[in-house]
């Protein structure tokens, strides 16, 4: 299959833009040569080769196009790369979830009808499947893990592209692809740029803005247009329908820090280094984050999902936590956060925070979150709502801790430390009383924060 | 003409990343203020398995020479040129290093480097005379140095950290010793095989307190049953250094009684800390002071990179050489992302030997893994026994799931050799099968591996 397509690169992605071709046209390029930079939703990552040959490249650098468009074509020996790429139907990537084994013959609205060049393109399949490394290709790379992990899930992973040493498909590329795989998405999304749509010049594919729609305001000098980053634009989408489509209603609930932060002090006084490296400094968040998660074992009905005709009450704990990016906000999950304690929680919070930052979050750390938490303590925010981050249930925004004065007691004035805990929730799945548990359980939790250590 | 890359420190970051870079044809120069080969080869590995070779011919000749028909009387040593076999062994090697150096067209620079910003490097020469030179990138792989305690700072004779304990002039008739890390228990085993009366003190509950709890305990016995004295659990409190000796104060962690702990010598190895160059000011550091880096390496300066042990933990040379091959391939190989150590062996050398790779038990415990432990004695292996080595065991965790193995832990005769195919397997991603179906040859000590590994899924022919 010597066209090279945009891949779907994770469960969200609809298209990608090409970050950069490291590769130029004419170049000679090996099979699982990295070729190019693309910019999902979600993050940046290299894309390889799957054929040897010659590179003829049809989408330029900063081009956008949806997933299965013909971005390049890879001659082999004597093969001539058509000009333009053949009208072929949008493709369902490598790791798309099933490949259906009769593709639709519809045309693409993002290719051109034509090819615009007189000569002969080689023989193409008309669907072609998508690239099976058979016996004749070569043995199948994998680890003798992900042999077991795939036979007993029953993935075939031809469909999987690998990242071990020369792609070779080890444990967690399987696992990704499971957890990528689980929410099949739409194999092609309907035409969403009709701007490409009205033209059929047979040149390669301009890049497409993502347009979400958005009242306009007549510009003034001086004003700045930023399009649209993938990133951005899917914050832009989901946070949008959250908003619009989830009955959202709203809880506050005022907690006493003192003790919290008392035991903090303790247990980030002593870090004296022992040899494993193991001293580990809390945040504050870090110990909402445990609570968070306790609560929701305490009143399982707020780790739940609105799901059209049934509600669904998940086993695990699958904590999302929105970390703030200059380009966006991403918000991965930390899995069957249930089983962690207080220190494995926090080394994965910064581990995460540290991946995202550098856009090193792989695809799967995305998905199948089940509550989230955002956090603007800060920035010395007291109070604030969320809008929640579907298909979750609920979503917990954290303010500061704030010293005031408080009534003790005896009555008297004394002066305390407060934090308030917001809970946005979906009325479908969550009602008043559900949320208000949840809450009241959360207090208790962090009230007694020694709890949380055993 | 300015250099593609300045390497400030010579150790197993710094050589290592120089190397890598002018193979890769870049113009590169190393900055050292000690001696090539850093701490590793000077003041850390090599020299203490020099003197831990001996250590183990003293102890084979003094206490089983017997038993294998050997007689002889006076059986004597002469200290100083223990101590001067093993400084022989550093130089050689050191030397080695400077004539990598030559080789790959390195400019090795004596002195002391300081970052001055806009890729600019300060050198305080060992010869007196200063310079200043430029770089597009620097790569900063100063390494550590070993911590004190408030309370008992070092003095280089009464109070030492590591790097005197392995050239004392006199060997000391007791020593105490403060943390049973890596370091410590290596130099407990050389001077108590020596003679010296050794006490131990560490404040965790055991020996090695990274490794197998089931290791742990077998280090102990082995070393209790020889005679050193073992304070785990204890903390030391205070200490009076005014005398011909140190005596320090030493209290149960849990609560208890002061005792006094009294010796010639205090070797505290408790950890060790960064050293940052000067100009490091700018930089941002983590939260225990060490060097924070990006997934590239870089330090919040950018071309400034950084690699090694003053990167953090874990001090080991192995990681060290991994992450600063990383951090250059990164830097000069086109589409090379750079890896952070995931697996690394753990070795202590001391006897019996203690290695380990992957996940502990109580690691799969925490995280709450479905896994099964096979173990095997060297008691019930041949080759132990013919070489007069029964002491230890291997033991191997695997997931139940997919019988993958996740931790190997071996303590014994060679562990530290036997671990590398342990440490290949996990990389891997090998299951028991794999290891099953891979004939050991016998009699080897290997063997033990593979009868570790039917014995997790009980299906072992020796036991």
């Amino acid at each position: 299959m010597p066209y090279v397509q945009m891949p779907k690169l994770s469960d969200t992605m609809t298209e990608g833009t090409l970050v950069k071709w490291l590769k130029q046209e004419g170049d000679k390029v090996e099979i699982s040569e990295v070729l190019a930079e693309v910019e999902t939703d979600k993050a940046t990552m290299e894309m390889e080769a799957f054929d040897e040959g010659t590179l003829k490249i049809y989408t330029p650098q900063g081009g956008t196009v949806p997933v299965g468009t013909a971005i390049a074509f890879i001659a082999g020996d004597g093969e001539e790369a058509p000009a333009a790429p053949e009208a072929s139907p949008p493709q369902p990537a490598p790791t798309a979830a099933t490949p259906s084994p009769e593709p639709a013959p519809q045309e693409s609205p993002f290719t051109p009808a034509e090819p615009a060049a007189a000569t002969t393109p080689p023989p193409l399949p008309a669907a072609p499947t998508p690239s099976v490394p058979t016996s004749s290709g070569g043995p199948l790379r994998a680890s003798p893990v992900a042999l077991k992990l795939a036979a007993a899930q029953g993935v075939d992973l031809s469909a999987i592209a690998g990242s071990g040493p020369g792609g070779r498909i080890v444990k967690n590329d399987v696992l990704a692809y499971l957890a990528g795989g689980a929410a099949p998405a739409p194999v092609a999304a309907p035409a969403q740029a009709p701007a490409t749509q009205a033209t059929p010049a047979p040149a390669p594919v301009q890049p497409a803005p993502r347009t979400i729609p958005a009242p306009r305001q007549p510009a003034s000098s001086g004003d700045q247009r930023i399009p649209l980053t993938g990133m951005r634009a899917t914050v832009a989408e989901r946070l949008l329908a959250s908003k619009t489509q989830i009955p959202h209603f709203y809880l506050h609930l005022e907690i006493d820090a003192a003790p919290l932060m008392t035991l903090r002090k303790q247990l980030n006084t002593p870090a004296e280094a022992d040899e494993t490296g193991n001293t580990n400094k809390y945040t504050v968040n870090d110990f909402v984050l445990k609570a968070a998660v306790a609560a929701a074992v305490a009143v399982p009905e707020a780790n739940a999902s609105f799901e059209g005709d049934a509600i669904v009450r998940y086993a695990s704990v699958n904590l999302s936590v929105a970390i703030a990016l200059e380009e966006g906000l991403v918000t991965p999950v930390i899995r069957d956060a249930q089983n962690l304690n207080l220190l494995q929680i926090s080394q994965q919070v910064k581990d995460l925070a540290a991946k995202a930052r550098n856009k090193r979050l792989s695809p799967d750390t995305f998905s199948g979150g089940t509550l989230t938490t955002s956090n603007l303590g800060a920035y010395g925010i007291e109070s604030f709502d969320a809008i929640i981050n579907p298909p979750q249930a609920a979503i917990l925004s954290i303010g500061a801790i704030v010293k005031k004065p408080v009534l003790s007691a005896d009555g008297n004035v004394v002066p305390g430390l407060r934090m308030d805990i917001g809970m946005s929730c979906d009325h479908r799945v969550i009602d008043g009383a559900i949320g208000a548990r949840y809450l009241s359980e959360l207090k208790k939790i962090l009230e007694a924060p020694a709890m949380m250590l055993v | 003409m300015p250099y593609d890359l300045i390497v400030i420190g010579g150790g197993p970051a710094g050589y290592v990343g120089a190397i890598r870079a002018a193979q890769l044809g870049k113009k590169v120069a190393c900055v050292e203020m000690d001696r090539a080969g850093g701490t590793c080869l000077n003041w850390g590995c090599i020299p203490t398995k020099a003197l831990l070779k001996n250590a183990g011919h003293y102890r084979f000749l003094r206490d089983q020479a017997a038993a294998f028909g050997f007689s002889f009387d006076n059986l004597s040593y002469d200290w100083s040129k223990v101590i001067k076999r093993s400084r022989k062994v550093s130089d050689r090697l050191a030397s080695g290093v400077e004539f990598l150096f030559k080789k790959n067209k390195i400019d090795y620079i004596r002195g002391k480097g300081t970052l001055l910003g806009g890729g600019k490097v300060g050198v305080e020469g060992n010869d007196g005379a200063d310079a200043v030179h430029e770089a597009s990138a620097i790569l900063v792989a100063t390494g550590c140095t070993a911590r004190e305690l408030p309370f008992l700072p070092f003095d280089g004779t009464k109070v030492i950290s590591s790097r005197e304990a392995m050239v004392l002039e006199k060997q000391p008739s007791s020593m105490v010793v403060i943390g049973a890390g890596a370091i410590g228990a290596e130099f407990a085993d050389f001077y108590h095989t020596f003679g010296t009366q050794v006490t131990v003190i560490e404040m965790l509950d055991r020996l090695l307190p990274v490794e197998d709890t089931e290791i742990s305990q077998a280090l102990a016995t082995s070393f209790q049953k020889r005679g050193m004295q073992l304070l785990t659990g204890h903390q030391t409190t205070a200490a009076d250094v005014s005398g011909d000796s140190v005596k320090l104060t030493v209290e149960p962690a849990a609560g208890g009684p002061p005792q006094t702990v009294e010796a010639d010598v205090c070797l505290v190895a408790v950890g060790v800390q960064p050293i940052l160059p000067g100009g490091s000011e700018n930089l941002a550091l983590t939260d225990r002071g060490y060097l924070q880096i990006d997934a590239r390496y870089q330090t919040s300066l950018p071309g400034v990179y950084a690699a090694g042990d003053i990167i953090g933990p874990p001090w080991l040379a192995h990681v060290a050489s991994f992450e600063a091959i990383h951090c250059i391939d990164g830097l000069y190989v086109e589409g090379h992302t750079p890896k952070k150590i995931e697996f690394f062996p753990g070795c202590t050398y001391c006897h019996p030997e203690v290695a380990s790779v992957g996940l502990t038990e109580q690691a799969c415990k925490e995280q709450g893994l479905d896994y099964t432990v096979g173990k095997f004695p060297f008691q019930a292996s041949g080759r132990a026994l013919a070489a007069g080595e029964p002491e230890g065991f291997v033991k191997l965790i695997y997931g139940k799931e997919f019988g993958q193995l996740l931790g190997a832990h071996i303590i014994g005769g060679e562990a530290t050799e036997l671990i590398a195919e342990m440490g290949l397997a996990i990389t891997m991603e090998a299951t028991h099968e794999e290891l099953e179906n891979t004939i050991h040859a016998h009699p080897t000590l290997s063997e033990a591996i593979h009868e570790a590994s039917t014995a997790a899924f009980g299906e072992a022919i020796h036991l």
